[in-house]
């Protein structure tokens, strides 16, 4: 071990404080802004200490909603955001271990062919084609529905890739051990093969809700109607052109909100969290 | 690669795989190869008949000035963007990889803006940087700054760059971190006993073995500059003022928006697949060299 010297130690420790301070600086002021009056901020004279209308903002962002453009409560919205965080989280997971275990353990003809369809779609994501894919959501009526929010975004391969290297690793004796035992591939699938993978599918399901509960540009498409809006885009709409009419301490508010559920599942299940994302990339 | 063992079935895998089959061409393949086909054709004004024109939407969009502004304009944010946050991501990582007291902790409130949502994240900066009632503008008045980045689009583009640069921190320094953990202490010893001190240690042996990681995150980060900041646009500045900070994502959107030529958007859509296939093709092929080394 290359021993420190007193001060290079201090130091480190200085410029993570700094590092951290910078961090958390933004997320410090939209916690002391949702406190504060909103006139004093329009003014700008905002003071950098936690206010007294914390119960207040908090009560109108959960259940009343701005007083402007968008009538909406922000929990209905985070509901929204919920469901499809979880639709897009579970599908993909759901889809991909099947599609994966169907590659891995059966022969079939077309097998590669249909790998490499699936493998192609890991190279775009749905910001290049949003317009056609929009179209194709409208003709099939489902604008404003939650299919239409999760459907598209659940087309992608990096889950089968994942599920697919994983299973090759899976030693071939378990196989012929359960088939000894007169298991087929449903009983397999189900007692062998999916509690081996709880680790894999936690890791990647925590991966999976941070991207589904973060989505923006979809949702900003297909939602037309107030009630079906998630809460990404709520907060774009709570931000008028007009700056006088912005009700800053909601606004804060509601960003908060908007990051409470996937910090959290970031700093509670830090373990998976890396080690989906390490996996994810590869 | 394939299974010795292996189940039996003719029509089983077939039913495994058509879900994700079926997602995959109706969501993904048809709208793909729609823009394809849409990029080569040309509509009237009313939408009534349409001719196939070969490359000319493509050669209009490199002959119009404003598509190349976008290029280069997203390739300059994405270059900023990357190297502003890898830099500092990279400061940090090397200090928490130190054996100090309350590592784990500093990794922990280091990592947690990975999670912040992009549109969320430029109405936080919006918020810092308002020209009225900004915290931060105050003290940039204060020294003498014109700070108004609803009029000056350098100023404006400055602020996209800063707080797509902060969201990608943590993402970065998680990797630096992983990256510098997987450096043998002996090597770093070697150097020690060799009398470098911590500065020459840093760049004359960590920094090389560190380089496949930094090119692994280089391009992650100008993928994300790409796309990702579509969210903080969209909420800080809506590409304005002017155009000052209208990247290539955000021009389909609005060309797209204002609904006016659709072989032309499906054009700049193609482009965009081309030029994350390439990036991601650059990305596998130093995959692949990882393995092999």
């Amino acid at each position: 071990m290359v021993e420190e010297e007193g001060f290079q130690r201090y130091l480190a420790h200085a410029i993570l404080w700094i590092g951290i301070a910078i961090v958390a600086f933004p997320v410090y002021l939209a916690i002391v802004a949702s406190t504060q009056d909103n006139a004093v901020i329009a003014n700008g004279q905002m003071s950098l200490l936690p206010g007294g209308h914390f119960f207040e903002t908090y009560y109108q962002t959960l259940f009343v909603g701005t007083s402007g453009s968008t009538r909406e409560p922000v929990l209905n919205m985070m509901l929204n955001s919920l469901i499809m965080a979880l639709l897009i989280a579970v599908g993909k997971i759901a889809i991909s271990i099947i599609s994966a275990y169907a590659i891995v353990y059966f022969r079939f003809p077309f097998r590669m062919a249909i790998f490499w369809i699936i493998f192609i779609t890991l190279m775009l994501p749905v910001e290049v084609r949003i317009y056609p894919t929009y179209k194709i959501v409208a003709d099939l009526h489902l604008l404003d529905s939650y299919a239409g929010l999760s459907l598209p975004l659940i087309a992608s391969a990096t889950a089968t890739l994942l599920f697919r290297q994983f299973f090759m690793t899976v030693p071939d004796e378990l196989l012929e051990a359960s088939r000894i035992d007169g298991a087929g591939p449903f009983r397999f699938f189900w007692d062998t093969l999916l509690p081996l993978s709880r680790t894999n599918m936690a890791a990647l399901f925590v991966i999976l809700f941070i991207l589904g509960w973060n989505q923006y540009l979809w949702p900003l498409l297909i939602t037309t109607r107030d009630d079906m809006q998630t809460i990404q885009v709520g907060i774009r709409k709570m931000i008028t052109t007009t700056d006088a009419l912005t009700e800053w301490p909601v606004v804060m508010a509601t960003a908060l909100l908007a990051m409470l559920p996937p910090v959290f599942v970031v700093v509670v299940m830090q373990k998976l969290f890396v080690r989906g994302l390490v996996e994810t990339e590869k | 690669m394939q299974k010795q063992s292996i189940f039996q079935s003719k029509l089983l895998p077939y039913a495994l795989v058509a879900p994700q089959l079926a997602i995959v061409l109706i969501f993904f393949y048809w709208p793909a190869a729609q823009a394809v086909i849409q990029s080569f054709l040309l509509q009237d004004a009313f939408g009534l008949s349409t001719t196939f024109v070969w490359f000319e939407n493509y050669l209009e969009l490199f002959k119009d000035p404003a598509y190349f502004a976008a290029i280069v304009r997203t390739f300059a944010f994405s270059l900023a963007i990357a190297v502003s946050s890898l830099s500092f991501a990279l400061l940090l990582a090397v200090m928490a990889d130190k054996p100090l007291r309350g590592s784990m902790l500093y990794r922990t409130l280091l990592i947690w803006p990975y999670a912040v949502a992009p549109p969320v994240v430029g109405v936080l900066w919006v918020f810092m940087l308002h020209p009225s009632l900004g915290v931060l503008s105050r003290y940039l008045r204060a020294m003498g700054v014109d700070w108004n980045p609803l009029l000056n689009g350098d100023q404006a583009a400055a602020l996209i760059i800063l707080a797509a640069a902060w969201k990608q921190i943590s993402y970065n320094f998680l990797f630096f971190l992983a990256g510098l953990q997987s450096i043998p202490k002996s090597v770093i010893e070697a150097a020690a006993i060799d009398g470098a001190r911590p500065m020459r240690r840093f760049w004359t042996v960590i920094f090389p073995l560190l380089s496949p990681t930094i090119f692994f995150l280089l391009v992650i980060n100008i993928v994300y500059a790409f796309f990702d900041t579509f969210g903080i646009i969209d909420t800080m500045t809506r590409g304005g003022p002017g155009k000052a900070t209208e990247t290539l994502v955000y021009k389909v959107y609005t060309d797209g928006l204002l609904g006016g030529n659709l072989g032309s958007s499906a054009a700049q859509s193609v482009i965009l697949m081309v030029i994350v296939i390439v990036l991601t093709g650059i990305q596998f092929r130093f995959v692949e060299r990882k393995v092999t080394y």
